[in-house]
């Protein structure tokens, strides 16, 4: 092998280079993945909760359990709300009871009555899937029974699950369940099979206010992608690093 | 080479054949990586088909008006036009053709849902009209006096 003076110095000064370059260059991207990589056709499903706008009304967790044919009163759901009570003396009081299906027509918290003169502020937070752009419950999946498709969604293949629940282990935001019926893993899928066909999601359609919305980040036009891309938005659980895509307009610090 | 050690290697070289062969019958033929990565991509495609023709159930107001345009019309000029119909009246999926009546829900709980009143001085529940569903009127629905289409009594 044979090797000049001049292309081995060259060699010096391109590995060196290339070693001095932070990884970081290679992974600068974000404002929303560069809009998720512009161009091609495929769409981005995204989420927007204003939880400003939340009143707890629960017609949207009645919504999807009956879209979605998940049993009415088993303990689970596909989405839920919960009431946070803050008080004066420093106290968080936090429910959901059956997932915010019925509202929330009592003051009291898990039988405990707070005294309204005691409250410092409160809100409702409705919860569903983020449909990561890492999504650790597809990562553990042992038989490849749910993934991530091309717009962007995390489905779960009814046919091909197990029923293993390393999923269901796996979510830092504990959205997936065990489905009685089908004995499948189950989580919300942003009801895929309206959206596919030009329709608003069940919960998007049934809030009064217009608390939860959907759009394309792929679509710059957008309304839902300009308040994402121009607003000050929050993820849930954001060091996680699983890239959430559903995104939290007036989220406070303790909602987790 | 003796015969002991080529038994097991014949075993293992079977075993690892009959595996492949079952594969080959078992593994739907779109089962495979579908996208950029093996990670999140490894999965049966015609899962997708099957999920984007899942039955849709709330059908929205606006096939609602198709046929009950006066009842729409009302709606939409009261404070109640932010509500879906099928909130209180159920999914229309198979209304009219098997479900001739849809049943409409018109219990006190539904209203209390957002008509309970809540004393959170942040949140926007607070800014609805509220009632303390204990005390008022306790046994009586809320429809007997305010009609859900048209609840702004005050102009009625």
């Amino acid at each position: 092998m044979s090797c000049s003076r001049r292309d081995f110095l060259k060699q010096t000064v391109a590995s060196v280079a290339a070693a001095a370059m932070p990884a970081a260059t290679f992974v600068f991207l974000t404002p929303e993945q560069a809009n998720a990589m512009v161009g091609d056709s495929v769409r981005r499903w995204i989420f927007l909760v204003d939880t400003e706008k939340c009143t707890g009304c629960g017609l949207c967790v009645k919504a999807c359990k009956i879209e979605n044919e998940i049993p009415y009163d088993a303990p689970v759901s596909r989405t839920w709300v919960e009431r946070y009570v803050v008080t004066k003396d420093g106290q968080t009081y936090i429910d959901s009871p059956n997932a915010g299906r019925d509202g929330f027509t009592t003051g009291e918290i898990r039988g405990e009555a707070i005294d309204p003169e005691n409250i410092e502020k409160a809100f409702f937070v409705p919860k569903l899937c983020n449909q990561c752009d890492n999504p650790p419950c597809v990562q553990v999946c042992p038989v490849g029974a749910t993934y991530q498709t091309e717009d962007g969604v995390v489905l779960v293949d009814r046919k091909w699950c197990i029923g293993c629940g390393y999923c269901i282990m796996a979510c830092p935001y504990g959205v997936r369940f065990f489905n009685p019926v089908t004995k499948t893993a189950e989580k919300c899928n942003f009801c895929y099979h309206r959206i596919s066909k030009g329709k608003e999601a069940a919960c998007v359609q049934a809030c009064p206010f217009e608390a939860r919305r959907m759009g394309d980040l792929k679509d710059p036009n957008d309304p839902v992608t300009k308040i994402v891309m121009t607003e000050r938005v929050q993820v849930l659980k954001d060091e996680y690093g699983t890239k959430p895509q559903v995104f939290y307009l007036g989220l406070d610090e303790r909602v987790r | 080479m003796k015969n002991h050690v080529l038994r097991p290697l014949w075993l293992a070289i079977a075993v690892v054949a009959t595996v492949l062969i079952a594969r080959e019958f078992l593994v739907p033929e779109d089962f495979g990586v579908h996208g950029d990565s093996f990670t999140y991509n490894f999965y049966r495609l015609s899962n997708v088909q099957e999920w984007k023709d899942f039955q849709v159930k709330y059908q929205g107001r606006e096939r609602c008006a198709r046929c009950h345009e006066e009842q729409s019309e009302n709606n939409a000029a009261s404070m109640h036009a932010i509500i879906q119909c099928e909130n209180c009246h159920g999914p229309g999926v198979d209304h009219p053709k098997k479900i001739k009546k849809l049943p409409i829900d018109g219990s006190r709980e539904l209203c209390l849902r957002c008509h309970q009143k809540l004393a959170y001085p942040s949140s926007q529940r607070s800014a609805l009209p509220g009632i303390d569903g204990e005390t008022h009127k306790k046994k009586k629905e809320c429809r007997k006096c305010h009609d859900p289409h048209f609840p702004d009594l005050e102009d009625a």
